[in-house]
């Protein structure tokens, strides 16, 4: 592990404090019903249509789990390289709430179905491990709306009994950045696996954030709060920035931290207090009596682990060692599982060193222009790879390569079609450079002669008036050779 | 025929399939009776207009080859009926109008039975007297103001008054044997896991449990066999393989050894029920049972075990009935006043401190002295019966420390109320199946009853025990029809 330059501080007079950040983050399971009942979990879904009798608890109603979303998290497990609980137990976590129709959420407390894992993070300086505590099955509750009557609240089930994974981080984090590369790598993972789609807007992806601080060098962790339900990676860092700083203003004042939980307000840009430890709801855990333990075999996980695709790290190294890109290049290509689908689906025909500078660079910069997931890429993969190839078989040069990609940017036309349509190939053949030569020289007799008297920098400005006059598409490479020897 | 609601489920199904009788013929004795006995308050709900009109719909394309063809049959309103109001017996759930079926009452319309209506039953079946429920007391017709016991109480009632020829209850920590017992009655608590729970009002999750009571053993098991089905939709359903039990019943049960523990022999014990004891022993034996005395060691831990398990699990359970959903809604300042006033008069005195129990047990600093152990010393009384199950085949124990009381005798001193589960919850918490079969009366005349207890999954053998013992024992009802004018 290499040494981390860019430490995360906050100074205060001779003071340098450290950020200690932990967090409990909360998948949405990626399932087409919910954890104990068959209702669908469509999102977006008219309110209170995806409601079952054991979703709004009806008397009688019990839970059956939803094989497909153990399945899931077990998934999940192995991806973050965590051990893997053959026998977990679901509680009652319980306390009084209108869009918690049972009274309690069933969860897992003591005995969670994952245990210990890792993510690894690529940070500017070097790789990071992240120690996972634990994930373990739960319900989601409904959602209740406050603003659509002055005096009524409405409750929404539809989101009552989908299943989450909470996936509860040790407290190894130590900066908004690390929370953001954490965030992303946890997201990717379970984007390759399919067990949760990472969509933060849809609030497939929340986290409760644990921030303390304390005193460079000091061993010991300083008092943390609780920061619940942030749905951005942008409000996770503002929040730990504002509460961090909030942390050690007061033990400058010689204050003490309480523990406990707040809010961040996202218009105000500061955490509140919403309940101190005294407050604390008494959850009342206990093991569900409606549902036995979970028991897993050898073989079951097994199975699972034969269904793992090649995740990000794996496929790093192999971009790496295979294809010889650079770090930089690999993190950024398995990234998240569609953009290395492209850039696989790229280089099966093409050179793999232009396909990854012309997908990292012109095509990254043009969906971002126009705001497009890669998913969402005008331009396929198939044609790509065709456009990098009219490049490397020298059918047309770089520059008139970007005025193609730019078209083919407007919808996804085959370069080889534009190059034709636009009369764009580039011109090779040797005589003909030689007239369009011969012809600026002669246009240009006062510059050839400067040229020739030694001030060679206006060798550069022929190769110009070159490439104009053949409106681009002359071989520049010829075209180099052919000048020195004119001129 | 006269006599029809003297009859047994077994003839009343035989004369049906034979065509002496119609279902309409017999739909009508019951709800007849049924309306003659409305001082005895068994019912919630009645529903005869669609009794005797499914009685005329079966009639006119009976099919005989179901194993209740066109039986009419109350049932305890803890089970769910689809479009037939469901209420616990409790104010909370006073308009509440199931849209399902429980499994364990689907099961019996399925084999052509016929529902006349809900009966009482305390309040979230948590009683041992019928008083809890909100909709009142409920008489035993054994004598005028004496409880029928609880907490299916309507139940036992109405097979003891031949409201129904057979019916269902619940039994959480006695509640189908105790009411058996003080009613002249047959009722078996099935083994945990053989009954579906599925749209069954939950009281104790990990306790509850469906089963049959009837006039006589036989009708027992037939309707035992009906509502036993292993249910994809309670995930403690248990797949085994179920006996078709009355088709197998025998009173052959020479070399059976059956165990009595000593533990049982609990200080204060009146003598009648020791006497009763002592002669189940030897109607046993006149049987050809073979008697062993065995040991229980921590059966005195039970009942402080059951009143920390049950209410524990009881308010994790209630905590729906928040007056958000459905049921009784007051309506308040706030969510927090609703749901207080809701709960305070939604709930009776009897769940409100059951609740308050269950929720102190599980506080956080009181879950591992209370809850946790409470847990260990059930798996110590669960070993208890494994132990002696090596070495008998049942367990042979009075039903009852007592026989039935009077009505208010003990409602302000609910740990005397509670003693009356002493020989029942054992088996509530080790999950094993128990039946109570009346075996004598007490010097009022009050019925008196024998508690036989198996193996889990050894319903057959506990019927045939008591199918056997039912026959030396010859008991009868001393039923007057008191109540009607």
């Amino acid at each position: 592990m290499s040494k981390n330059k860019s430490e995360y501080l906050i100074n205060r007079h001779d003071n340098q404090y450290e950020v200690v950040i932990g967090l409990e983050v909360h998948a949405q399971v990626t399932s087409q019903s919910k954890l104990f009942s068959t209702s669908a979990t469509k999102f977006g879904a008219e309110p209170n249509t995806q409601v079952s009798l054991v979703d709004a608890a009806f008397p009688g109603m019990l839970p059956v789990i939803n094989e497909y979303c153990v399945k899931q998290a077990i998934k999940t497990g192995i991806g973050l390289k965590a051990k893997i609980n053959k026998r977990s137990v679901f509680d009652r976590k319980n306390y009084f709430y209108a869009d918690l129709p049972q009274g309690y959420q069933i969860s897992q407390f003591k005995d969670p179905i994952v245990g210990e894992g890792k993510v690894i993070l690529d940070m500017p300086d070097g790789q990071k491990e992240v120690g996972i505590e634990r994930l373990h099955l739960e319900q989601d509750a409904g959602k209740s709306v406050h603003d659509l009557d002055p005096k009524n609240t409405f409750v929404d089930l539809n989101r009552s009994g989908v299943a989450l994974m909470e996936i509860v981080s040790k407290p190894d984090l130590r900066s908004p950045d690390e929370v953001n590369a954490y965030i992303k790598k946890l997201r990717s993972i379970m984007r390759y696996l399919g067990t949760c789609d990472g969509n933060m807007q849809e609030g497939s992806l929340r986290a409760d954030v644990n921030v303390s601080v304390r005193k460079k060098g000091s061993k010991e962790f300083g008092t943390r709060c609780e920061i619940k339900n942030v749905n951005s990676i942008k409000f996770m860092q503002m929040a730990i920035e504002y509460e961090a700083n909030r942390q050690v203003d007061l033990i400058e004042e010689g204050q003490t931290i309480d523990q406990e939980t707040r809010l961040f307000d996202t218009k105000k840009n500061e955490t509140r207090s919403m309940r101190s430890k005294e407050d604390a709801h008494d959850y009342r855990y206990f093991p569900d009596p409606d549902l036995l333990p979970l028991e897993v075999s050898d073989d079951f996980i097994e199975n699972l682990k034969s269904e793992i695709p090649e995740l990000p790290d794996e496929k790093k190294k192999r971009f790496i060692e295979k294809f010889k890109l650079s770090p930089y290049e690999a993190n950024i290509l398995v990234s998240d599982i569609e953009t290395s689908n492209y850039f696989e689906n790229v280089i099966k025909k093409s050179d793999v060193k232009l396909a990854t500078n012309w997908i990292i660079g012109e095509l990254f910069a043009a969906l971002n222009e126009k705001n497009l997931e890669i998913t969402e890429s005008p331009i396929s993969a198939g044609n790509l790879s065709k456009l990098i190839n009219l490049i490397k078989d020298g059918t047309i040069s770089g520059k008139i390569a970007k005025t193609v990609f730019e078209q083919m940017m407007e919808g996804d036309k085959d370069p080889q079609k534009i190059v034709e349509e636009k009369g764009l190939k580039q011109e090779s053949d040797p005589k003909a450079l030689e007239a369009l030569i011969d012809k600026v020289i002669d246009d240009n007799r006062d510059k050839a002669t400067e040229y020739k008297s030694g001030k060679v920098k206006l060798f550069g400005f022929f190769v110009g008036q070159v490439m104009k006059v053949s409106g681009g598409k002359a071989n520049p490479q010829l075209v180099n050779e052919i000048l020195k020897k004119k001129l | 025929m006269s006599d029809i609601t003297k009859q047994s489920l077994s003839e009343l199904v035989e004369n049906i399939k034979s065509k002496k009788l119609s279902s309409s013929e017999v739909t009508k004795a019951f709800v007849e009776r049924s309306e003659k006995s409305k001082e005895l308050n068994a019912y919630i709900t009645e529903d005869y207009t669609n009794a005797l009109s499914k009685a005329k719909k079966f009639d006119e394309k009976p099919n005989l080859d179901l194993k209740l063809p066109g039986i009419p049959m109350a049932v305890k309103d803890l089970f769910c009926t689809r479009d037939l109001r469901t209420t616990a017996g409790s104010k909370i759930l006073n308009n509440f109008v199931p849209t399902y079926e429980s499994t364990v009452t689907q099961n019996i319309w399925n084999e052509g039975a016929i529902l006349m209506g809900k009966l009482n039953c305390d309040e979230f079946a948590m009683g041992s007297s019928n008083e809890t429920s909100f909709f009142g007391n409920v008489q035993n017709p054994i004598d005028k103001n004496l409880v029928p016991g609880g907490s299916s109480g309507g139940s036992s009632s109405a097979v003891a008054a031949q409201l129904t020829p057979i019916t269902i209850g619940t039994d959480t920590g006695g509640s189908i044997r105790q009411p058996a017992s003080f009613t002249g009655t047959v009722g078996l608590k099935p083994t945990y896991g053989s009954c579906s729970r599925y749209g069954i009002v939950a009281f104790a999750s990990s306790l509850d449990q469906a089963g049959p009571m009837a006039q006589n053993v036989k009708d027992c098991a037939l309707l035992q066999e009906v509502i036993s089905t292993y249910d994809e939709k309670d995930s403690t359903s248990i797949d085994f393989k179920r006996n078709e039990y009355s088709k197998e019943l025998t009173k052959d049960i020479k070399g059976k050894k059956i165990g009595i523990p000593k533990e049982y022999r609990v200080d204060g014990m009146p003598k009648e029920i020791e006497d009763l004891w002592k002669k189940g022993i030897e109607y046993a034996k006149d049987c050809g049972a073979q008697i062993i005395d065995i040991s229980l060691p921590h059966t005195n831990y039970a009942l402080p075990t059951y009143y920390i398990v049950a209410p524990a699990e009881a308010s994790s359970n209630l905590a729906r009935y928040d007056g958000v959903k459905y049921g009784f809604r007051a309506e308040g300042e706030n969510l927090i006043d609703m749901y207080e006033k809701t709960r305070s008069e939604g709930f009776g005195a009897e769940v409100q401190r059951r609740i308050m129990i269950g929720t102190y047990v599980l506080s956080s600093g009181y879950y591992d002295a209370y809850y946790l152990k409470a847990q260990k010393v059930r798996k110590l009384i669960k070993n208890d019966f494994d132990d002696v199950y090596k070495k008998v085949d049942a367990i042979l124990t009075p039903s009852t420390p007592s026989s039935a009381f009077k009505i208010g005798e003990k409602t302000n001193d609910p740990v005397s109320m509670y003693l009356n589960d002493i020989f029942t919850v054992p088996v509530n918490l080790a999950g094993l199946p128990g039946i109570s079969i009346p075996a004598g009366h007490d010097a009022k005349g009050y019925p008196l009853g024998l508690q036989i207890i198996g193996k889990a999954f050894d319903e057959q053998n506990i019927l045939n025990i008591a199918y056997a013992m039912e026959e030396k024992i010859n008991f009868k009802n001393n039923i007057t029809d008191w109540w009607i004018k």
